[in-house]
């Protein structure tokens, strides 16, 4: 018998991390990583929400954030590609100027 | 009893690997703890009764998403990432601040809520047959939205990743 609320400090602990990696890392891939930790913090309290209100809505949200983790790996990762053939860094302190 | 028991391992190994995920400087060391992340983060959705989220969770996250990670990292051959002075900043005024507004929101969470009410073991059960109709009657139209994103963001990585004068070329070869 595990109630909600540890769910949700669950899934805050693991959008925290997702914060802090986004604020800390330097890695553009890394940095990246941290925003698909947030999403999955995210997920979990929709599906422990869902289990609370017995709304099975709530689950189904869970494929749409899965749908757009997805797409924004995609593309995202395609930018990551792009920006490192162009600077040959994945700093993202280096990645300072919008035209070379 | 169990059913606490379980949380509290699955869970144990979600934050250990987001914390290793922070600590680690090689991304693929990085990438590695996050799959251990999302492969518990299923185990929990089993937990909650969410059998095919579960299910979705090791296919499309710990597998697609995170071959997807695997192989740019590999492609890119990143190496170890370099402190600058703008981390050191971020370090000393963004960890104690997000630490504290963590605290924050857990202890609202759980001592000044009233979200105490216990969830038992596979509290609601999500079937495929029941998602299924729920994505097909009442999200149809989210859900064909969707999948013209998906369509949409292929094609962007497509032009994305490929190299400029093969576009052009491309392009030059619909002129001609």
């Amino acid at each position: 018998m595990v109630p909600l609320s540890y769910y949700l400090v669950l899934g805050g602990i693991l959008f925290v991390c997702g914060v802090l990696g986004f604020l800390i890392k330097r890695n553009i891939i890394t940095i990246f990583m941290s925003i698909e930790l947030m999403l999955n913090g995210v997920n979990l309290s929709f599906v422990a929400f869902a289990a609370h209100w017995h709304a099975l809505s709530g689950q189904v949200f869970v494929f749409f954030v899965m749908v757009v983790a997805a797409a924004e790996a995609a593309v995202g990762l395609a930018i990551i590609i792009a920006v490192y053939r162009t600077r040959e860094t994945l700093n993202v302190d280096q990645v300072n100027l919008l035209k070379l | 009893m169990l059913h606490l028991i379980l949380f509290l391992f699955f869970g144990a190994i979600c934050v250990a690997g987001a914390i290793n995920l922070l600590v680690q400087s090689h991304p693929i060391n990085s990438a590695l703890s996050l799959i251990a992340v999302m492969a518990s983060l299923a185990a929990e959705y089993l937990l909650l009764g969410a059998e095919f989220v579960a299910a979705v969770q090791v296919i499309v996250y710990a597998g697609a998403i995170m071959v997807l990670f695997v192989i740019t990292i590999m492609l890119l051959n990143a190496g170890k990432e370099e402190r600058s002075k703008g981390s050191r900043v971020a370090i000393l005024l963004g960890v104690p601040g997000v630490l504290i507004g963590g605290v924050l929101v857990a202890w609202t969470l759980l001592y000044r809520s009233n979200l105490q009410a216990v969830i038992p073991i596979g509290a609601l059960r999500g079937d495929p047959a029941d998602i299924a109709r729920l994505l097909f009657h009442n999200f149809l139209l989210p859900f064909e939205v969707t999948s013209v994103l998906i369509l949409i963001a292929i094609m962007g990585a497509v032009v994305l990743a490929s190299r400029p004068h093969a576009v052009a070329r491309a392009a030059r070869k619909d002129e001609g």
